[in-house]
């Protein structure tokens, strides 16, 4: 929405209309715009779009190019940073030989059982404060305490408790998702429009309809972005669990290579982790962008 | 909601969030006191409490924690500092986010934790290696929320900058700056919880000096429950501690700035 207007300010500064905007401009403005003007102008639009499509991989590749060069050169000894052709050899090795499919599944089984326990628990629990004010007064105070120990803080008391097996990192990734799960939950049953609850009781809803033909599905999109924040969280954390405590995983893969020193191996799992949260990312995000869109019709509909 | 429940009887309302930690230190106490287990794990609230007065009376505590929240501001004001800055570039120049922000977007998703290998190793285990980590850590949501605020200033703001000739400058400091103000200070206060978790972490992952963090370890490594119980209250409550200086501090600025919360 933001995004597209201002676009649609900018579109209004391209050639094909500079001079009304143009004229209002103070003087200093005025001699540099017709230049750049008159530039653009000779660069036909399929010019300026492909330009566009190649801006962001500017950094990408200049950082690449250095990195090549800094270690070609010996600039840094290959212990500190491994050359990127040793880095991709070491990922294809990974992948060849299975141990990363190994690693990866153990890392996504825990996320995903973590994450089903936890934002299952985290809905629940959302779900029968935000309908009960009286189980939110006698809940709400001890669970926002809680909440102030960080993941990272409960682990020693959960090594404690659990040992360092399978059970801790469920336990743990559970509690990463849980929180953002429950209180987006709650928030999303705060939220409901006025409006509709106002309507609601006008065509004399009773309580049980109020629930579930309003609350409940304008509820909907807002808890899919606390399960969204919560599978971020999870996938935050199952690093962490697996750097300080397990024995396979690609927080493992990243732990093993520190201890070896071998960067290589650190740097490549690091790329596998970071190309499975954006990828994750991405599919929450196309969901929830999804179900905003029939959200919106709703307020249009009101007014 | 709330229209729908009666809100009469005010008064016991208030001590309802009181009823579960108390029974909860209640079953704890009795389950220690009937020795319902002989597992050591299972401390006293007791004991808790002594070593509590122990650690506070302690030297060695109070420098763990005043060491852990010196590198925690220092972490802080170096990552909100650039973050701003950064931010700023994001938000202002559209070239510029054509080139970083792609770049940037993809580093924010790989977890922050990933980085700690890399950064020991260049960095060492030291204070310099956890105050890089922590930088990273506050840097990402100041700039994810100053590039936002300024992104979704209301087009109708600048279109009146516009009718009344502002200059570029004019337009930034009078009308894009106060309208973002209020998600800039979302990103610094999210930027101080960040860092405090992040700060756990380093002295958990980058093992040495001491810290909040070591002294848990210390603890969780030598089964000593009552230690651990207390390491995590602690922790809980400079959080909350942190978390209540931001939300006074932006709500002070906003009122400053004459801007009615989000």
């Amino acid at each position: 929405m933001a995004r597209a207007t201002a676009t649609a300010l900018d579109s209004e500064q391209l050639p094909g209309k500079p001079l009304a905007p143009v004229k209002r401009l103070p003087p200093s403005a005025q001699r540099a715009v017709p230049r750049v003007v008159a530039r653009a102008a000779q660069g036909s639009a399929w010019q300026s779009r492909a330009l566009n499509r190649l801006l962001p991989w500017l950094l990408p590749a200049a950082l690449l190019g250095l990195w090549y060069l800094g270690s070609e050169r010996g600039w840094l000894s290959d212990q500190v940073l491994p050359p990127p052709a040793f880095v991709y050899q070491t990922l294809v090795d990974l992948a060849s030989t299975g141990d990363l499919w190994l690693n990866a599944s153990a890392s996504m089984q825990r996320v995903l059982v973590g994450f089903l326990i936890g934002s299952g628990l985290g809905v629940t629990l959302g779900l029968v404060m935000g309908l009960s004010k009286t189980v939110e007064d006698y809940l709400l105070p001890s669970f926002n305490a809680l909440v102030q120990i960080p993941v990272l803080g409960w682990m020693p008391f959960a090594l404690l408790l659990f040992g360092i097996g399978e059970p801790l990192k469920y336990v743990l990734i559970a509690h990463a998702a849980l929180v953002p799960v429950t209180l987006c939950t709650l928030q999303a049953f705060h939220q409901v429009p006025k409006r509709l609850l106002e309507v609601g009781q006008a065509y004399g809803f009773s309580r049980r309809q109020i629930v579930t033909d309003i609350v409940l599905p304008s509820a909907v999109a807002p808890i899919f972005t606390g399960l969204r924040l919560g599978f971020t969280k999870a996938w935050l954390s199952l690093v962490v669990v697996e750097l300080l405590a397990s024995s396979e995983g690609l927080g493992y893969l990243i732990a093993y290579g520190r201890q070896l020193f071998q960067l290589d191996l650190v740097m490549a799992a690091v790329v596998v982790v970071g190309a499975v949260g954006l990828l994750i990312d991405r599919s929450f995000e196309y969901v929830e962008r999804r179900l905003n869109k029939g959200r919106a019709v709703i307020p249009g509909r009101l007014v | 909601m709330s229209t729908l429940t009666s809100s009469a009887a005010p008064s016991p309302r208030r001590y309802r969030g009181w009823v579960l930690p108390v029974v909860a230190v209640a079953v704890w106490w009795l389950a220690t006191h009937q020795g319902w287990s002989d597992s050591g794990l299972l401390v006293s609230p007791q004991k808790v409490a002594a070593t509590a007065w122990h650690q506070f009376t302690s030297e060695a505590f109070w420098r763990a924690i005043s060491s852990s929240l010196a590198r925690n501001l220092s972490g802080f004001f170096i990552g909100t500092t650039l973050g701003l800055v950064l931010g700023c570039l994001l938000g202002f120049s559209r070239l510029f986010e054509r080139v970083v922000g792609p770049s940037f977007n993809t580093f924010k998703q790989i977890s922050l934790f990933a980085w700690i290998p890399l950064i020991s190793v260049w960095f060492g285990l030291g204070d310099v290696a956890k105050v890089v980590f922590l930088s990273l850590a506050a840097l990402v949501p100041v700039v994810v929320n100053t590039c936002d605020g300024l992104r979704n200033v209301p087009p109708a703001f600048l279109e009146v900058a516009k009718v009344y000739g502002f200059t570029r400058w004019q337009t930034i400091r009078g009308v894009m700056l106060p309208a973002a103000l209020p998600s800039i200070f979302t990103g610094v206060y999210l930027a101080l919880v960040y860092s405090w978790l992040a700060t756990i972490g380093a002295e958990y992952l980058l093992v040495s000096g001491s810290g909040i963090g070591n002294t848990l370890i210390d603890g969780s490594e030598h089964f000593m429950m009552d230690l651990v119980l207390f390491g995590m209250v602690v922790i809980g409550l400079v959080g909350w501690g942190l978390n209540l200086l931001a939300r006074n501090l932006e709500r002070r600025m906003q009122r400053l700035y004459g801007i009615t919360p989000r």
